[in-house]
């Protein structure tokens, strides 16, 4: 599940990649409640990494290495509002931030992993900042690798998270839980938002980095500490069981460089633990309402099409009515062409057409509506329409893989 | 931190001008409410508060490439011609400010903070 690549092989190095994923977000959000200095804190506990680095292999592991980790970017933290009010403009600040510097080494440090993930998530930070600021803040995701995740060069991935941060101290956006009567509404957009983090790793990307299940794997990752800390939440619950179950796939979705089909994948690779540990926490979720609804619907539809076997092949009729629920619940144009995916397996490609019927306005200039109708038309003996419909998701496909797969039937067609 | 807090207009609401006086009455009882809660919260200091007048009492500066001031009649921009006023407020964070305002009536408001300047 990891995506840090170079493989730890020395016990310091070892213990160094547990602790960084253990506690990264637990030394930050501290680092940011005693120095408000969220742009300072990010870049001092990276530094503090590098350097344990260098040292504990030569030097030892110190006998708390959570605590050296966290003192040494403290005191980073310091040298750097020293800095700054050298240059004449923190200075009478800096007492008071400096008098609660050092932390009780006794007193584990407080848990506002919680607050950090709602900080990253507040509803004043740019909205597409927030799925990267949480891997980054939160679990410690080089941002390279958030780069690649949303398939942008890194300078730019780096450049909106340094604006993000900036906004966040500038602004004063505290690390503070919310109100209880605005807590739902700001659960529901940290879930939102890993969600986002989760299905960027599995949107296909141009060029050969197809799909990128390791950095989904950060998102789910997140999620489960999300779960650990409040687990009584039902999206949190649903959102956990819904990326469990379509991560367990990871190994079984691409093969030489191309998409496989969920009919097509080899079920011997499929995570199946995972799966099972999913739909445990998926059946102790009751019917809801709202956002929390559509992720427990999502998870459902997940479940069918886990569940089947060669004993018992799909249920098209219980997926084609789930979906059904999640259309009305959502009036969403991705959910109606899925919806539609379905009801062509559960009555015929013919009632599946109907259904994208109004798609165009919304989804015409992506390829995804006009591969899937082209498949229907195909289905339904429409060959001329077919091939239209093939030629113009031709057209507009950015992914060379899926290119080749939909040039493939328009010649079979 | 202190921040600016400029009630930049008025949303998909009437404008005050277009208020019946009864409702007019109940929006400046909001900024009241307001006043107090600014005053009982904790941390929180309300240090300037003004009605502005309406956009066509506006002068406009603007500074040319060149350095050249030009000075014209009206406001700044298309978007701010319902600015109806500001309020300059002392709080520890931005969550206390957004709480604050939502006890005023319906504006489009705009929250920015002071640079600190130590």
């Amino acid at each position: 599940m990891t995506s840090r690549s170079a493989l730890p092989s020395t016990p310091a190095e070892r213990l160094l990649a547990e602790v960084l994923r253990d506690a990264w977000g637990r030394l930050l959000s501290n680092l940011i409640s005693r120095t408000r200095r969220l742009d300072l804190a990010d870049d001092a506990l990276a530094e503090a990494f590098a350097r344990a680095a260098a040292r504990w292999p030569t030097d030892g592991v110190p006998g708390n290495p959570e605590g050296w980790l966290f003192t040494t970017s403290q005191r980073i933290v310091i040298g750097r509002l020293r800095a700054e009010a050298v240059a004449g403009r923190k200075a009478p600040l800096l007492a008071v931030r400096e008098s609660r510097a050092e932390p009780d080494p006794d007193d584990g440090l407080p848990d506002e992993r919680l607050q950090l993930i709602l900080l990253c998530c507040h509803p004043a930070v740019d909205l597409a900042a927030r799925p990267a600021l949480a891997l980054r803040l939160v679990i410690g995701t080089p941002t390279a690798e958030i780069a690649r995740l949303f398939l942008v060069p890194t300078p730019t991935m780096a450049a909106r998270l340094t604006r993000a941060k900036k906004k966040i101290v500038a602004a004063g956006i505290p690390l503070r839980l919310p109100a209880e009567a605005e807590l739902a509404s700001r659960m529901e957009s940290v879930c939102r938002t890993i969600y986002l983090a989760f299905t960027a790793g599995y949107t296909p990307g141009s060029g050969t980095d197809l799909l990128r299940a390791d950095l989904a794997g950060e998102a789910v990752h997140l999620g489960e500490i999300l779960l650990t800390l409040v687990p009584r939440d039902p999206a949190v619950r649903s959102l956990v069981a819904l990326m469990g179950l379509q991560h367990a796939r990871r190994d079984a979705r691409q093969r030489d460089g191309r998409l496989v089909p969920l009919s097509e994948q080899d079920r011997v690779r499929w995570h199946h633990g995972e799966i099972a540990r999913a739909l445990a926490v998926l059946d102790t979720i009751s019917p809801t309402s709202g956002y929390p609804e559509t992720l427990r619907l999502e998870a459902s539809i997940a479940r069918e099409h886990v569940t089947t076997s060669e004993h018992s092949p799909t249920d098209w009729d219980a997926i084609a009515d789930l979906y059904e629920r999640l259309d009305s619940l959502t009036g969403s144009p991705v959910v109606r062409l899925n919806r539609a995916v379905a009801v062509a397996e559960a009555v015929g490609p013919t009632a599946a057409l109907e259904l994208l019927a109004d798609l165009d306005e919304s989804l015409g200039a992506g390829h995804r509506l006009h591969a899937v109708r082209a498949d229907l038309q195909r289905r339904a003996g429409l060959g001329a329409l077919a091939r239209a419909s093939y030629e113009r998701a031709i057209e507009l496909c950015a992914n060379d893989t899926e290119r080749v797969f939909l040039q493939a039937r328009l010649a079979e067609t | 931190m202190k921040y600016f807090v400029l009630l930049a207009g008025y949303g998909e609401l009437p404008t005050w001008d277009a208020l019946t006086p009864e409702e007019q009455q109940a929006g400046m009882e909001q900024h009241h409410a307001f006043s107090v809660a600014c005053e009982e919260r904790e941390g929180v200091a309300m240090l300037a508060g003004e009605a502005l007048g309406d956009a066509t009492t506006a002068t406009t500066l603007r500074t040319t490439k060149a350095g050249e001031m030009t000075v014209t009649d009206g406001p700044f921009a298309e978007a701010a011609e319902h600015i109806g006023g500001f309020y300059l407020l002392e709080a520890p964070d931005l969550d206390v400010v957004i709480e604050l305002c939502k006890i005023l009536p319906g504006y489009d408001i705009e929250i920015r903070p002071a640079i600190d300047a130590g």
